[in-house]
């Protein structure tokens, strides 16, 4: 029921604020111009950039490439040098400089993977200034990346006046970005960030009080403590990007389970839809982009399908109970590493939104998962596509989409069009990159490995640790963040493999959609004919479906054999062990 | 870098021309985000909910007793117990237990505390109710169930000296429902409840 009810919701709020963001990032006037237009003609002036001038798909692409190399830079020197910058009361030390590598990087590339510890390792400067900044720059980048794809289907925004073969005008990559920010991001967080506020997350620069604990001197148990720290600070502020960007780093280490960073079942509502609802949104905007409502319909009914099986599996999976637990508790749904205000649903519906949309905050604890769920998890990261992050999730949608039109045009023997455009040879073989491009970094990474034990710094035996190893490197390639936090990833090795898998997941994924686009953009169009065929029907939909579930099964069904099918069938043969007893 | 020159565009895409645009974009929204966000989303949810946004702190007589969302430990028997936890209940240092259901460490935990409190109770395993047996993902989890709480009033009674009749009614009036008739979980805020215990039936 309450997984339900947070669904619809989610999806009638995405429903206006996509249209909204249509009328934002379509050429045009719109009421928002009234608001913005002052503050974002003075950030342009500073930046010495024309907004109007439009960009072909390679001044695009590589604008959006250094801008994030500078950032980059900049988060690296801020991390490295924290420890003699100011904001650091707490006497806090540097970041190894790998460590400081991967933080930058992870952030960067909106992942939010953290191989540090909490809040104990980075100071007020870095945690509130840069990666605040990053929570809200990165996924506003990425949603521009996507703009300018969608202007691509249609031809450009010059595609009226431009010659066959000419270079197209696929926007201003400085003004899409900080329009994205300023006319969407930010109003969004400060509204959820007060709203979160009200349930009790702290929003205080005041000193963290230290109180005594109730019942004193307690012998019985050797980890009692007799006075607590109540920690406070601009949490709320953080974790309503976190949310709404598709971040996922926190500022509690158990991050939303944390009572202080979602303290109550509403503070837990909206922070879910929060966390699905602009890359739902995106979805609405599509098709107002590309001016096909049944764009949107298409999309929105194969994500929506994929989702609400992937939900119901989860949600059954944590129904079930724990497998350790069994006859030695009441049977009922697997509590461990969840939270009484929240229950194994809501918890369960979390952990598949936060690996659909590449966010990877968690409001429970993965590792503590039933198997099933965790397959659940595993596979909406790989799929990366349902929903996804913001920007880089409906690209790769799109990519589903064009593999599905060039199979689709193989079995009726018509050459694949898009939107009226050819995907010919050289598409088609980027479409091959991509197609490899994941199987080939995770399933690399993850065997070498586990094929050297000392590397892995394990919390689990078993099966279990090569799920570890291969959630880690498929969370960092999804750009997701979500870890099974008992591994010990703050060594050389994880930090550096780690860093190039998040920038071959981040870059690749989003550049050569913008290329295949750009190309796109060029050709003729070939008019709509009787032998067409036709995208917005049912049957190119249940071949979506059918393409994306295939692609990804050949892909990763082995090691989803090492890792949580093995697990569970363990588990069972335990269970049938125990209740033989 | 040679780059084709789009006709509609003066726009050169060289990497010297957009290093200025790069680094004044990473500035500026250092300074709106990072700063100017921040600060003024964390003035305004402090004015408009002070208690709220401090850290849900508790006093009584004066003095600071805990905050509503942390648990903190309980052990005697005059009180009621919370759940399990990972860190020792401290909330600078939460998390959960990372074990996995197949991991021999988590079922060796499940089972020692399920000896523990079948003799502490008289009750059948089966009966446990699985939240006092299971680790929460923060540590410092406030509530338990309805059910958990109900489990330890004999206990609890016995030890303040006083009907369980009259222990219930107070556990009743610590039951939240679900938030707005909608959202979450019935629930105890073990916190709350022994504060209150503590008021109205203090220890003999």
């Amino acid at each position: 029921m309450e997984v339900i009810l947070i669904f619809t919701l989610a999806l009638l709020l995405a429903w206006p604020l996509g249209h909204y963001m249509t009328g934002v990032f379509s050429a045009g006037p719109h009421w928002s111009d009234k608001v913005f237009m002052p503050l974002e003609n003075g950030i342009f002036k500073l930046l010495g950039v024309t907004p109007t001038q439009g960009m072909n798909w390679k001044s695009y692409g590589i604008a959006f490439l250094i801008s994030n190399l500078v950032l980059g830079i900049i988060a690296y020197l801020i991390l490295l040098f924290q420890h003699v910058l100011p904001l650091n009361p707490n006497g806090i030390e540097g970041l190894s400089w790998d460590l400081a590598l991967h933080t930058a990087v992870s952030f960067l590339t909106n992942t939010n993977q953290q191989h540090y510890s909490g809040q104990a390792q980075l100071t007020y400067l870095s945690q509130g200034f840069l990666i605040v900044t990053l929570q809200f720059v990165t996924p506003a980048m990425a949603l521009a990346v996507c703009v300018a794809i969608l202007r691509g289907i249609l031809g450009g925004r010059n595609a009226d006046d431009a010659a066959e073969g000419e270079e197209r005008d696929l926007g201003n990559y400085y003004q899409d970005t900080v329009r994205a920010v300023l006319r969407l991001m930010l109003p969004l967080a400060a509204v959820v960030a007060v709203a979160l506020s009200s349930q009790g997350v702290p929003a205080s620069y005041s000193a963290s009080p230290t109180v005594p604990v109730l019942e004193q001197g307690q012998s019985l148990s050797e980890q009692s403590l007799s006075e607590q720290t109540i920690p406070l600070g601009p949490v709320s502020a953080m974790v309503a990007i976190k949310q709404l960007g598709t971040n996922g780093g926190g500022w509690f280490g158990p991050n939303s389970s944390n009572p202080q960073e979602n303290p109550t079942p509403v503070s837990n509502a909206i922070q879910t839809i929060a966390l699905v609802l602009v890359p739902m949104a995106v979805v609405f905007m599509a098709g107002g982009m590309v001016r096909r409502r049944g764009f949107t319909l298409l999309s929105l009914s194969v994500m929506a399908f994929l989702s609400l099986l992937f939900i119901a599996l989860a949600v059954y999976s944590e129904q079930q109970p724990n497998a350790a637990f069994t006859g030695l508790a009441q049977q009922a749904g697997n509590m461990e590493g969840k939270e009484v205000r929240f229950g194994t649903d809501v918890s369960a519906l979390w952990a598949t939104f936060t690996t659909q949309t590449s966010n990877g905050s968690v409001n429970a604890m993965h590792d503590s998962l039933n198997p099933l769920a965790g397959l659940v998890t595993r596979s909406g990261m790989l799929i990366n596509g349902i929903w996804g992050g913001i920007g880089c999730g409906f690209v790769n949608f799109l990519v589903y989409v064009w593999l599905a039109v060039f199979i689709a045009g193989l079995m009726i023997g018509r050459t694949p069009e898009f939107f009226g455009r050819k995907l010919e040879k050289r598409e088609i073989s980027w479409l091959g990159v991509l197609l490899v491009l994941p199987s080939a970094v995770i399933l690399t990474f993850t065997a070498i490995t586990v094929a050297f034990p000392s590397l892995t710094g394990n919390s689990n035996p078993g099966l279990h640790g090569i799920a570890q190893v291969f959630y880690e490197y498929t969370s960092a390639f999804a750009n997701n963040g979500s870890g099974f936090e008992g591994l010990g990833d703050n060594t050389p090795w994880w930090n550096l493999t780690c860093v190039v898998v998040l920038i071959l997941g981040r870059y690749l994924p989003l550049v050569i959609p913008l290329l295949i686009a750009g190309s796109l953009a060029k050709k003729r169009r070939v008019p709509t004919t009787a032998g067409t065929l036709p995208l917005f029907n049912p049957t190119f939909a249940v071949t979506l479906v059918t393409v994306i579930l295939v692609v990804n099964f050949l892909s990763f069904l082995p090691s989803m054999v090492l890792g949580p099918i093995g697990e569970a069938l363990e588990l069972s043969q335990q269970s049938a062990v125990v209740a033989g007893q | 870098m040679s780059i084709i020159q789009p006709g509609f565009s003066q726009n050169p895409a060289e990497s010297s021309a957009n290093l200025r645009p790069a680094l004044g974009l990473a500035l500026v929204m250092l300074a709106i985000c990072g700063g100017i966000y921040s600060a003024a989303v964390t003035a305004i949810s402090g004015a408009l909910f002070p208690q709220q946004a401090n850290g849900s702190l508790i006093s009584q007589n004066g003095k600071l007793v805990g905050s509503a969302l942390v648990a903190q430990p309980f052990s005697a028997e005059h009180y009621f117990h919370g759940r399990p936890s990972s860190v020792g209940t401290d909330p600078m240092a939460t998390g959960g237990s990372n074990l996995a259901p197949s991991n021999p460490q988590l079922r060796q935990r499940v089972a020692q505390t399920s000896a523990e409190l079948t003799a502490r109770y008289q009750v059948a395993a089966t009966d446990l109710p699985v939240d006092l047996l299971a680790s929460s993902g923060s540590g410092v989890d406030p509530h338990i169930s309805p059910t958990a709480a109900m489990l330890q009033l004999q206990r609890v009674a016995a030890a303040r000296g006083i009907s369980p009749a009259q222990l219930e009614q107070l556990v009743q009036q610590h039951t939240e429902l679900a938030q707005w008739g909608l959202f979450g979980q019935s629930r105890v805020n073990v916190l709350l409840l022994n504060l209150a215990l503590d008021a109205q039936h203090p220890l003999p």
